[in-house]
């Protein structure tokens, strides 16, 4: 495996920064640097992040060049790191993680030759775009999947933290389900972490003793579809294809396919027309895609999946279509509308059919 | 639900009990001989790595668990060397041994990420495993398990009612006593150390075979730490170290059972509850603060130079 690549060729950058006359004007090549906030053999966010690195290197060839720095901690480190790339020639620094804000905003002011590009965040400036992806449109197809095949009507869903992103994403899955399988209930077990394999897979027993016969997850490790694959029953991936985990078990999984948006942003950087920016694109655009589904899905069960994907991707369907009503079963949604990305991105409540309370 | 529907809730326990047992009685061992070592954490992952990596390359878990052994070992030696050799404070060295095997562990295992491997196989034994309730519960675990039951009763078996035991823990009161009467100090904390080691190693093999059947940096999460805690949580006491890493494991799975019940308790709360008690358990324990010191070993820390 292509280990630690992180050579930051400085002499090659002082003399790039020659060519690299100003914000409108083209340029021969660009240099571009990435800041991961886990290892690139992460077998989740971050590989998937680096798949995007390549893409640029295989679109543009040797008009582009490419540097990561991978397992930088959010805070302090990242500054040094971000300013770092900053300082050798890079034209444009993403920076992979939400928790990459403060730094990524307080390192362009420094530099505003430099462009910036911060996922998952909300602080913009000249020269900061940020850009995140619809991966509940994705937990909406595996709500509909979920719903045909429970036999128990007891999903279990294992989440991180409570935040609008998580929360959002349980409420899509539980749409999807309740779509096809009014009877259904999601159970959600918190396990407050991103990471940590042991006590993902622990909730992942735990609900699999409680009555789940199918698992979701919104935390990185493929621990909890391990879990399923032993006790035979049903689960999905999350952020990339964990087939080899679950060979079985996993029905399919959402994956996150920045190779598209990174490499035309550094191709808008070579011809001068790059502009900051907010981006939040899903399936339409190709930013999160389904990996294969399974073949031991029922025909129907597919073709209603594919069907799905095809409605969402067309914007024939929302996965937050009215009416939707919360845990209390007020209307929150009326019927004819969908969601604001407003209220999308501030979901602090749960949907009707979610088990228990969310935590404050 | 009947008792039936519980008795997958106590296999579980029983899994996340084990590897903080493993790694508590290691370190139980170093510390009765007077040596703390907050290398734990370190030496977990580098077991983690070494076990995984081993059997994925030979095939062999056997070879997997010996190669966990072998690199806890060697990274208590470095520990052992350091501080008992070179005299380097206990606590920084302890501490640069964790940060050592969280990085170097990564390193070695970049290979491996994403990387399936079997599971250890559990002992299944034809007729008890089908006894109801306790069939299941009794039998059909892997080894590692039913080893750091076993080694519980071994170590306390050893540290008092035998003479290397005895010897041991008076290196442990008194380092000075100990080599006034002509025993190589030194060299049986070395092995204490090396012990405590292997233990850690075995720890992390669990995890990285059987807990979660794979490998990915830093999978210990803070495991090792919990293992130290527990040592003080038992004050210095075998049995109580049993109790403790399956109060432990017991509450850790509790909380999550009690989320997926629907209880109404945040989630916060529930996942605080395990470092509750044990801060609760040890302000009950140390009330009689003469309670306490009399449990630590006396020398615990300190370094040793047979000049003094």
């Amino acid at each position: 495996m292509k280990l630690k690549q992180l050579t930051v060729k400085f002499v090659l950058a002082s003399l790039l920064s020659v060519f690299f006359i100003g914000a409108q004007a083209q340029q021969d090549k660009v240099k571009v640097g990435f800041v991961y906030v886990g290892p690139v053999g992460d077998h989740g966010w971050t590989y998937q992040h680096d798949q995007g690195r390549q893409a640029i290197e295989n679109a543009l060839g040797d008009k582009a060049e490419t540097t990561y720095v991978e397992s930088v901690a959010e805070g302090q480190d990242a500054e040094r790191v971000i300013r770092q790339l900053a300082s050798t020639g890079h034209d444009l620094i993403f920076t992979t993680s939400f928790g990459f804000m403060n730094p990524t905003i307080k390192v362009a002011k420094q530099f505003p030759d430099v462009k910036f590009e911060h996922a998952t965040g909300y602080k913009r400036a000249d020269n900061v775009s940020t850009y995140a992806a619809r991966f509940y449109e994705g937990r909406y197809i595996i709500g509909r999947i979920a719903g045909q095949m429970t036999e128990s009507n007891v999903i279990g869903y294992i989440a991180s933290f409570p935040i609008p992103e998580v929360v959002r994403g349980i409420n899509s899955f539980t749409l999807g389900l309740r779509s096809v399988n009014p009877d259904a209930q999601v159970k959600v077990v918190w396990v407050n972490s991103w990471f940590d394999p042991g006590k993902e897979s622990d909730a992942a027993k735990t609900l699999i003793d409680q009555g789940a016969d199918i698992l979701t997850q919104h935390t990185d490790s493929p621990a909890p579809l391990q879990v399923a694959e032993e006790r035979g029953i049903m689960g999905f991936g999350q952020a990339s294809d964990m087939h080899q985990f679950a060979p079985t078990a996993q029905l399919t999984s959402i994956v996150d396919d920045w190779n598209n948006y990174y490499v035309a942003r550094a191709q808008a950087v070579l011809d001068g027309t790059w502009e900051s920016g907010d981006t939040w694109d899903g399936l339409a655009q190709g930013m999160v895609i389904m990996s294969p589904y399974a073949d031991s899905l029922p025909a129907e069960v597919k073709a209603d999946a594919q069907q799905t994907e095809a409605s969402l991707t067309s914007g024939e369907l929302h996965a937050f279509k009215g009416p939707i009503k919360n845990q209390a079963g007020e209307v929150m949604v009326p019927e004819g509308e969908n969601a604001s990305d407003e209220m999308l991105l501030g979901m602090d409540w749960y949907v009707e059919g979610v088990d228990g309370k969310l935590p404050n | 639900m009947n008792i039936e529907a519980y008795i997958p809730v106590l296999i579980t326990v029983i899994n996340a009990a084990t590897p903080l047992l493993l790694a508590a009685l290691g370190e139980l061992v170093v510390e009765k001989s007077g040596v703390l070592n907050l290398g734990v954490e370190g030496m977990m992952l580098m077991g983690a790595v070494a076990g995984f990596a081993i059997t994925i390359v030979t095939g062999s878990a056997i070879l997997g668990l010996a190669a966990a052994i072998c690199a806890g070992a060697l990274m208590a030696l470095i520990f052992g060397f350091l501080t008992l050799t070179l005299l380097s404070n206990q606590v920084a060295t302890g501490l640069a041994l964790t940060l050592f095997g969280v990085g170097l562990s990564a390193l070695i295992g970049v290979n491996f990420v994403g990387t399936p491997v079997d599971a250890l196989p559990k002992l299944v034994i034809p007729v008890l495993s089908d006894i109801p309730i306790l069939g299941p519960l009794l039998f059909g675990h892997d080894a590692l398990v039913y080893f750091s039951i076993a080694m519980v009763f071994v170590i306390n078996y050893w540290l008092y009612k035998t003479r290397s035991g005895l010897k041991l823990r008076a290196v442990g009161e008194s380092h000075e006593a100990a080599h006034a009467l002509g025993h190589h100090v030194i060299r049986i904390r070395y092995m204490a150390v090396i012990f405590g080691g292997m233990m850690a190693g075995l720890a992390g093999a669990f995890l990285s075979l059987s807990y979660t059947p794979m490998w990915v940096e830093n999978m210990s999460a803070g495991r090792g730490w919990i293992a130290l805690a527990l040592v003080v949580f038992a004050s210095w006491k075998t049995g109580r170290v049993l109790l403790g890493a399956y109060l432990f494991g017991g509450i850790t799975i509790m909380q999550l059972f009690l989320q997926g019940m629907g209880v109404n308790i945040p989630s916060q709360i529930l996942s605080m509850l395990p470092y509750l008690v044990t801060i609760l358990v040890l302000v009950l324990i140390s009330r009689d603060s003469s309670k306490i010191s009399s449990a630590a070993p006396a020398s615990l820390g300190k370094i040793f130079h047979p000049t003094q």
